[in-house]
Formats: structure tokens, C-alpha cells, sequence
């Protein structure tokens, strides 16, 4: 056993210390981030829910955005973008924050908007920065690209223990968490967007006489603007994941509030938070990706409204909505006496639950433990750790030959030196556990679904919805039915992964080539013929990342689970959490991130060999 | 040509490969195939040595991957080639520095691509006067150059549009204006009409001949695999095959004197008697032919054959001073009629 997290924690003392040119300490530069990143918050805050006292010294006090005007803002916006369904979606999400507020929903969700509009800017600079920088520069692109996959794979607690040693907690910190948790997925799109830019593009750029700068700025990302936009799509919503996520480390907003109400076990109450948490999710997703699919028109027209309705709209609303404030306080705060608190409801549901399914559900549950995941549990555990090397690198250079071999070796080997291997063969217990029962449900409703258009729309648009939401929402549910353990680990996770493996094979099954089925078809194939036969080989390597995803998914949701009791990795990423220790959580952080590689690097291995001998084939 | 020459290409050489430099020194600057495959080089242009003159249009044609791009991206250095020389204006253009290049390109050279390569985040006059933008040309200035041209390329009306929102057609013609707004020397087409269906194809034919007329005469080096583009708008016409240049001249030349087999067939489907004049396929003068039917030999073939097939009688061949220079019996004619 090698100490790792002595050396790591070792390595956290000497920086906190270390003088930079005998002029300044880390953690002056960390101080410096923090008060960076004060002015900004303090201006979102004040804007989104505080309020400016004496604004800019004129002694004038300016109330936060009314809630009139956001929901108004949000459905002009919606309106411009893409018509009125979404003016509709995103003002109804919005009212129905304001509606719903009886316990302070709209505060809190505002609180958790200031900081997101402070964090997905930034991460947006910092991820546009390392991409352009990297596809600049094959040698930076070496360096970024791998570290890119272990930041991606490692679970959120380890971002923020790290971050709560170097910044202390609060909600600057949880900005800085949500920054570095953010910013990896718009690396990676900067990094393919630019390189995917057609040469002729280029080409065209440099015979005007572009210099190096109106190259990047003129050309190159604006016509890389899909991907950048799909991007910010990514970042935004991983910005909302993990400000739920940054209130372990005191982040305030709707998570701090579900979190504590989680932790107080008052269901309905966090049922409550949680809705919004979802409608937020939504509504940001909707805007950001008819954002990012826009296709630019030409205006007509010559009159100022005719040019600029949304320009028009806005302002006519925010004049309307000032001259209301006058009138009536209730322009600028919902009226109490007229909102609504659901927890209620979701405590009424959950008691009827308890009240008449506790013994088949006990039942269920209690079998589901004894007769599925503890003889898993065993038998995964059981297996000596010179075996699991050597098995994954056996399969490792049956798929990709050595290199893929030592990789996966050493990944392996960095667990069982870690001194943390039956913890996290616990993780992988959970993990391949539930990534079974996902692909058990995933791939047939996958079938199902592709067989007919309607269908197929409906799942996806399904899919899609719940993959917005952030991951610790679907701890929720599985509270309310099986209470706290294990098996709720597990429901949770098997929820949440399901998704990505439905897509997949979605994807998967329909994007066979037509004229490959008609061939098929014509040869006399009956409909299960061409499925299992012609379809099901075919999106194969479709199904196999799906699965990958769905392993990733698994991965990060098992983590989250901890904090519902589970005695894996997680409990110890949590423990490492109370105690601020720093090297733990990153060494149990990056064996968490090497499980996760290993299985990527195989299951990607496999996809491409099977892509590559189906393209032979044709 | 009495024209001086605007670009001098001197023994160009662009492979590909893991260490062109290297291995092209270590073979004497004259690889020959079996080192090349057996070394995994890809010879994309190979020894091209020639001129072209100011105010022509030098055609370079052959078959997808003959070289063709790599060629003229190698004129306007948007590959730097692996051994030669590119002489522009008299000065060579590959000893030009990072800045010198910038201000050859704003001001002197213009380039239109097969797939457009417009800015799609950007409306039909600002990707016009984009190459004016880099240079730093102010917004009312560049906008009433870029009207201009788009007049003269007929898309008044559509200064306001995307890309997107336009037609092929459309996309190429907003091409060619940008890379005219900024008056140009020289002109780099690369298969400017291929991507194009054939009716717009030819409608833009026409269109650049008349822009080439209209506008003061540039010199042009165009692009393209089909032949019968090239004779429409050549004056001169290059044939690469597999990175060589193995013929430049008029087409009328490659017709009549083919240096390879290769030229040969391509230039065999023709339509020679539009193509072709009298002086090139007329006999010897003969003293017994008498001066019934007399023909003009500077006259395409297809503007005399009715003449002289109605009487069918073997033609006297005059030049402009009217002196008898050849003679040109029926059955000559109706062999390049009906080859
Ligand atoms: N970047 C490159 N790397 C390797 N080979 C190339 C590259 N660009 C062109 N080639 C090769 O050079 C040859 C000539 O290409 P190109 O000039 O594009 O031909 P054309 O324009 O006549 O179709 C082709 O065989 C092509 O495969
Ligand atoms: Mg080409």
C-alpha cells in the first residue's frame, strides 16, 4: 500500500505555504480569486434578491428584479427565441416560483440564480480560454485532453473538499467549486468546435489578411458558434448540478435548503424544493439550446418595433412594471396571502405510502437486498486484487493492444495501492449492480421506443428533460419509497443511468441506414429478423457507449447516494468532507475517476473495433 | 504572350508526408516514384515549373487528386511547399514574412472556394467587405465598396441576409464579391462552380467572363476538372496528372499537339470544329485548287463548314493579308467534324 494520501495531503501543507518569488503565499492568491469574485456576486446578489442599497452613491435604493418583470423578461425572451411555446415555458416556470413561494422558494431560487449567473460566465471564459489554447497547440492538446477525462470522471465531493481547504466555505466558495466542476465540458466542445471549422473557412480568413487575433475572433469562433453554444447549454446546467451540490460546503439556495431539509427528513419539504429545483432546470435548458439551434435571419422592416420587438417589449414591460410599483408593493414582490406551499401534498403522499404499501415495499426491499445485491456484493469483493489487474488488462490488450493494457493496469493498480480497494469494490458492486438492471430496462424500452416515430419523439424528449435535472433530485423519490439505505442507493442511481443507455440505443437503432433495411427487407426479413439480425448488430457500438455513459452516470450517482447511507467509496468521500481532509478526498476522488476510466476506456476500446469491423463489412 | 509574367512557379514541389523536407534532400531534389511509395510520400505536386501572365486566365484542369488545390494554394502560400520557388511580381513570395504576406493578401490577392466558405454568422454585405474589415477600413467606407460590388454580382436585396438564407448560386456570387472587394491583381478560383448545379453553373460561367471584362483584366489562375469549363474561359490551359504539369498551353494546342497520351484522351470528346481554326487543321497550299470557295484561316472550323460542304469542293485558305496559306479539302472538315 502506497501512502497517497499522506503525499497528497503533504503536498496541500507545502502549497498553502510555499512563497511564490518570496513575494506572495498561495494562499494570498486564493484570497485574491476570493475577492475577485466578491464584486461580482455581491452585484448578482443585490440584483436577483437583496436589493442595492444607495446605488452607485446616489442615494437612491433599488429594489432586486420583481418578480413581474422576470417572469415577463423570461416570456419576451422565450418569445423572441423561439415563438410562444417557449415564452409560455419559461414564464409558467417562473410564475410558478413565485406561485409556489409560501416558504421562501422565490428567495432562495434567485439566491441560486445569482450565483450561477456569476459561476457559468466564468467557467465559460476559463473553458473557452483552455480549448482555444489548446487547439492552438498539440502539445497543450496532449496535456488538457486526458486531464479533461479525470476532472470529468471524478466525483463532485472531491472538487469541493479541495475547494473548501484553499477557500474556506460560503458562497464565494461555492462559486469557485461550481467554476472548476463547470468549466471541463466547454474545453472540450471549444477544442472539437475549432478543429471541426471546414479548411476552406480557414483559408478564406487568411487570404483576407486576417492577423492572429482577427482570426480567433472573427473567424474561427463565431463559426464555431454551435458547438461553443451547445457548451454553454453544458455549463449552464452543470452550474445548476452543482450549486445544489456546492451547499455541503455552504453554498446558500434552493440546495442548501433541500439539503437540510433532506437531512431533517422532511420529505415533503424537500419534494417541494426539489420541483423548483426542476422547473429552473427546464426553463435554463429550453433558453440555452434555442439559443444555441438559432439560425440567424435577416430583418425587414425599417421602424424601430419592427426591428427590435424583443428590444421593444422589454422595455414597454419594465416602464409598466415601475409604474405599477408605484401603485401597488405587489408588483415588485408576489403577494404572500395568494401563494401556495405543495409540501403538504408530497408529506400526504408520502404517509399514504408508508401507511399502506410499508409491509410489500419493506418486503420488496429487504428481498432485493438478501437475494440480489449482497451474494453481487460477496462475489465481487472476493476477488483478490492481483486477479482484477490482471483481468482488466487481459481485456484491455485483447481491445486495444498494450498500451491500452498498462493504462488500465495502472489505473487498477492505483486502487488497490490506494488502500481503499474493498471500499471500492463496494462502489463497483453498486455500480455494475445498477448498470445491469439500466440496461435490462434501457435497451428493451430503447427497442420499443425506435420502432414507430411518435414513440421515439416521446422518449427522447423524455430523456432529455430528465437528464437536465440535477442529479441529486432523484434521490428524492426513492426516499419517499424505500426510506434510507442501500436499495435507495440504488433505485436512485438505476433512475438516473437508465437514461443515457435508452438514448443510445435509440440513436443507435434508428440511424441504420435506410437503403441497409430496405436490403434487408426486400430479402424477405420478417420485422424480428431485421431487429435482431440487421438493427441490433448494427447499432452495437451505438449501444455500447450508451452503456459507457450509463456507467459514468452510475458513477457520479453513486456518489451522491452516499448521502443517503450507502458503505462504499462515497461514506468516505463524506467523512473526508467533515474533516476538511483534503488528501483523502482526492485520492478516494481520483480512485472513484479510475473506475469510472478503466470501464471507459475498455467499453470506447470495444465500440471501435466493432465500428471498425462493421465499416470492413460493408 | 507579351505580357510580362505576373507569378513565376520554379520547380515546385509539395509531398506529403511524416519528413518531406528531409527525404526530398536526401533523394536530390528529384524523388522518383518507388522511392516515394516505398517511403509513404504523397507527391500532391510535383516540378511545376511555369508562368502565368498578367490579365490572363491560366486554367488549371485534371481529375480529383491530381494536385490541382494543392498547386494554387502553393501560389498563394496557404501551404508552403516543399521545395521551389514562387515568384510574384518579380519577388520571391516564400521569403515574405508573416506581415508582408498579410499585406499581399489584403491588397493584392483574391481567392474563391469550391464550397463558398462564406461566414455564416455574418449577413451577405458583411462577409463582403470582410476582407475590408481586417484591414481596418471604416464601416461606411467598406459598406458603399461592398454595395458596389454587390450590384455588379446582382444581389441588391440581399445585403441583409445570412448564408443560410441564400441559394447556392446565390452563396458563390457572395464569394466572388468578397474576393473582389478589395481589386484584387491576382484572382485564385479553386473549382468555384462545381459544387453548383449545371444551369447555375453556366449562368456563373457567363458571369465571371463578364466580371473579367467589366472590371479592369486581372490576372486569373481558375480551377476546375471539367474540360469544357476550361475551354469556355481559358486563355491558357494547364492539365495536371498526379502532381505534374504535363502540358500548358491554348486549347487549340493541347487539341492538335498532345504531349501525352494522357492529354490525348482527354481532349478527345471535344467539339473540335467550335473550338478549332482553319490554320490548324488546313493542308499545304495547292496551286490546282481554285479560288471558288475561299476561306479565312483565322475562322473557326464550325463558321465555314456549311460553306464549304454545300459546294464540296476543296477550300483556297487565305490569312489576313490575303495571301494563299493552305487549302482545305472537304474531307479534312468532315473528319473533325464527326471524329
Ligand atoms: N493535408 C494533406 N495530407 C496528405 N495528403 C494530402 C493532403 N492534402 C492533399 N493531399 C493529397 O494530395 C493529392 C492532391 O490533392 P489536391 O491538391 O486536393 O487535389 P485536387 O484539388 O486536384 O483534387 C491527393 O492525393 C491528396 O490525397
Ligand atoms: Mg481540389
Amino acid at each position: 500500500m502506497l501512502p497517497f494520501v499522506d503525499w497528497v495531503n503533504a503536498a496541500i501543507k507545502f502549497l498553502r505555504k510555499y512563497e511564490f518569488f518570496g513575494a506572495f503565499t498561495f494562499r494570498d492568491i486564493t484570497r485574491a480569486i476570493s475577492s475577485g469574485i466578491q464584486a461580482p456576486l455581491d452585484f448578482t446578489e443585490n440584483l436577483f434578491h437583496k436589493g442595492f442599497d444607495d446605488f452607485a452613491g446616489l442615494g437612491v435604493d433599488i429594489a432586486p428584479v420583481p418578480w413581474l418583470l422576470f417572469v415577463g423578461l423570461a416570456a419576451i425572451y422565450g418569445w423572441r427565441l423561439k415563438g410562444w411555446r417557449l415564452a409560455l415555458l419559461g414564464g409558467g416556470c417562473f410564475f410558478y416560483l413565485a406561485l409556489f413561494s409560501k416558504r421562501g422558494i422565490w428567495e432562495l431560487s434567485m439566491q441560486t440564480l445569482a450565483a450561477i449567473s456569476v459561476s457559468a460566465p466564468l467557467a465559460g471564459l476559463i473553458g473557452i480560454s483552455f480549448g482555444v489554447w489548446a487547439a492552438k497547440s498539440r502539445a497543450v492538446e496532449r496535456i488538457v485532453w486526458p486531464l479533461l477525462n479525470v476532472l470529468q470522471s471524478l466525483p463532485h465531493f472531491s472538487y469541493l473538499i479541495l475547494v473548501a481547504i484553499f477557500f474556506g466555505v460560503g458562497s464565494k466558495a461555492g462559486v469557485i467549486a461550481t467554476v472548476i466542476f463547470a468549466f471541463p465540458p466547454m474545453t472540450r466542445l471549444t477544442l472539437i468546435g475549432l478543429r471541426g471549422i471546414s479548411k476552406e473557412i480557414i483559408e478564406a480568413g487568411i487570404m483576407a489578411g486576417c492577423t492572429k487575433w482577427q482570426m480567433l475572433f472573427k473567424v474561427e469562433i463565431p463559426a464555431a458558434r454551435p458547438q461553443l453554444m451547445l457548451g454553454v447549454n453544458q455549463i449552464i446546467m452543470q452550474c445548476l448540478a452543482m450549486v445544489v451540490i456546492a451547499s455541503f460546503i455552504g453554498q446558500a439556495g434552493l440546495g442548501h435548503d433541500l439539503l437540510t431539509r433532506l437531512q431533517r427528513l422532511a420529505i415533503g419539504q424537500a419534494f417541494e424544493v426539489g420541483v423548483a429545483v426542476v422547473f429552473i432546470a427546464i426553463a435554463l435548458d429550453r433558453f440555452s439550446q434555442a439559443i444555441a439551434t438559432r439560425e440567424p435571419h435577416h430583418i425587414s422592416g425599417r421602424a424601430l418595433w419592427a426591428r427590435h420587438p424583443g428590444l421593444c417589449a422589454a422595455a414597454a414591460l419594465l416602464a409598466a412594471t415601475v409604474v405599477l410599483s408605484f401603485i401597488t408593493p405587489h408588483a415588485l414582490t408576489f403577494p404572500q396571502a395568494l401563494t401556495i406551499s405543495t409540501s403538504n401534498f408530497w408529506d400526504a403522499i408520502v404517509d399514504y405510502i408508508t401507511l399502506h404499501f410499508y409491509a410489500p415495499l419493506g418486503i420488496f426491499r429487504d428481498g432485493f437486498l438478501v437475494y440480489v445485491l449482497i451474494p453481487v456484493r460477496t462475489a465481487i469483493t472476493s476477488i483478490p486484487w492481483v486477479a482484477i489487474i490482471a483481468l482488466v488488462a487481459c481485456i484491455g490488450w485483447r481491445l486495444g493492444g498494450w498500451r491500452l493494457a498498462l493504462t488500465v493496469a495502472a489505473f487498477v493498480f492505483f486502487i488497490a495501492a490506494s488502500g481503499y480497494w474493498v471500499r471500492a469494490m463496494i462502489t463497483l458492486y453498486m455500480v455494475v449492480a445498477s448498470m445491469t438492471v439500466c440496461a435490462l430496462i434501457g435497451i428493451p424500452l430503447g427497442i420499443w421506443a425506435s420502432k414507430r416515430d411518435s414513440t421515439t419523439r416521446w422518449v427522447q424528449n423524455l430523456c432529455d428533460t430528465m437528464q437536465t435535472f440535477p442529479s441529486f433530485i432523484y434521490l428524492l423519490p426513492v426516499v419517499m419509497l424505500f426510506q434510507i439505505g442501500d436499495v435507495s442507493a440504488i433505485f436512485a442511481i438505476i433512475i438516473y443511468a437508465a437514461i443515457p443507455i435508452t438514448r443510445y440505443t435509440i440513436f443507435g437503432l434508428r440511424n441504420v441506414p435506410q437503403h441497409i433495411i430496405e436490403a434487408a427487407v426486400t430479402s424477405g426479413c420478417t420485422p424480428r429478423q431485421i431487429l435482431w439480425k440487421v438493427r441490433m448488430p448494427l447499432a452495437f457500438p451505438e449501444i455500447l457507449l450508451g452503456l459507457n455513459q450509463t456507467l459514468m452516470f452510475a458513477l457520479f450517482m453513486v456518489m451522491i447516494a452516499g448521502f443517503i447511507g450507502t458503505v462504499d467509496l462515497s461514506q468516505e468521500i463524506f467523512r473526508a468532507l467533515t474533516f476538511n481532509d483534503g488528501g483523502k478526498g482526492l485520492v478516494i476522488g481520483l480512485c472513484v475517476a479510475f473506475i469510472g476510466l478503466t470501464a471507459d476506456r475498455l467499453l470506447v476500446a470495444w465500440a471501435e473495433r466493432r465500428r471498425a469491423a462493421l465499416s470492413r463489412e460493408e | 504572350m507579351t505580357t510580362p509574367a505576373k507569378i513565376q512557379c520554379r520547380n515546385i514541389w509539395k509531398l506529403y508526408g511524416k519528413k518531406p523536407r528531409e527525404f526530398f534532400d536526401s533523394h536530390r531534389g528529384a524523388p522518383d516514384d518507388a522511392a516515394l511509395q516505398s517511403h509513404n510520400y504523397i507527391p500532391a505536386v510535383r516540378d511545376a515549373t511555369f508562368d502565368v501572365f498578367e490579365g490572363e486566365i491560366l486554367v488549371v484542369m485534371g481529375l480529383s487528386g491530381s494536385g490541382k488545390s494543392t498547386l494554387v494554394r502553393c501560389l498563394s502560400r496557404l501551404i508552403e511547399p516543399t521545395h521551389g520557388e514562387v515568384l510574384f511580381d518579380g519577388a520571391d513570395l516564400l521569403q515574405a514574412t508573416p506581415k508582408q504576406m498579410i499585406d499581399i493578401r489584403r491588397h493584392k490577392m483574391g481567392m474563391v472556394f469550391q464550397h463558398f466558405a462564406l461566414l455564416p454568422h455574418r449577413t451577405v454585405i458583411d462577409n463582403i467587405a470582410f476582407p475590408l474589415e481586417v484591414q481596418g477600413v471604416d464601416r461606411d467606407a467598406r459598406e458603399s465598396k461592398a454595395r458596389e460590388i454587390i450590384e455588379v454580382v446582382g444581389l441588391t436585396g440581399r445585403e441583409g441576409y445570412y448564408p443560410g438564407e441564400l441559394s447556392g448560386g446565390q452563396q458563390q456570387r457572395v464569394g466572388l464579391a468578397r474576393s473582389l472587394c478589395i481589386d484584387p491583381e491576382v484572382w485564385f478560383l479553386d473549382e468555384p462552380f462545381s459544387a453548383l448545379d449545371p444551369l447555375i453553373r453556366k449562368e456563373l460561367q457567363d458571369e465571371f467572363l463578364r466580371l473579367q471584362s467589366l472590371l479592369k483584366r486581372r490576372t486569373i489562375v481558375f480551377i476546375t476538372h471539367d474540360f469544357d469549363e476550361a475551354i469556355k474561359l481559358a486563355d491558357r490551359i494547364a492539365i495536371m496528372y498526379e502532381g505534374l504539369v504535363v502540358q500548358i498551353g491554348s486549347a487549340e494546342e493541347l487539341i492538335m499537339q498532345p504531349a501525352t497520351d494522357y492529354v490525348a484522351e482527354f481532349t478527345r470528346d471535344v467539339p473540335r470544329a467550335k473550338l478549332l481554326h482553319v490554320r490548324s487543321i488546313m493542308d499545304a497550299p495547292d496551286p490546282a485548287v481554285s479560288d471558288a470557295v475561299t476561306v479565312s484561316a483565322d475562322a473557326r472550323v464550325s463558321d465555314v463548314a456549311a460553306q464549304v460542304l454545300t459546294r464540296n469542293q476543296t477550300a483556297r485558305v487565305v490569312d489576313a493579308g490575303n495571301q494563299v496559306v493552305g487549302a482545305l479539302p472537304p474531307s479534312k472538315l468532315l473528319e473533325v467534324l464527326f471524329a
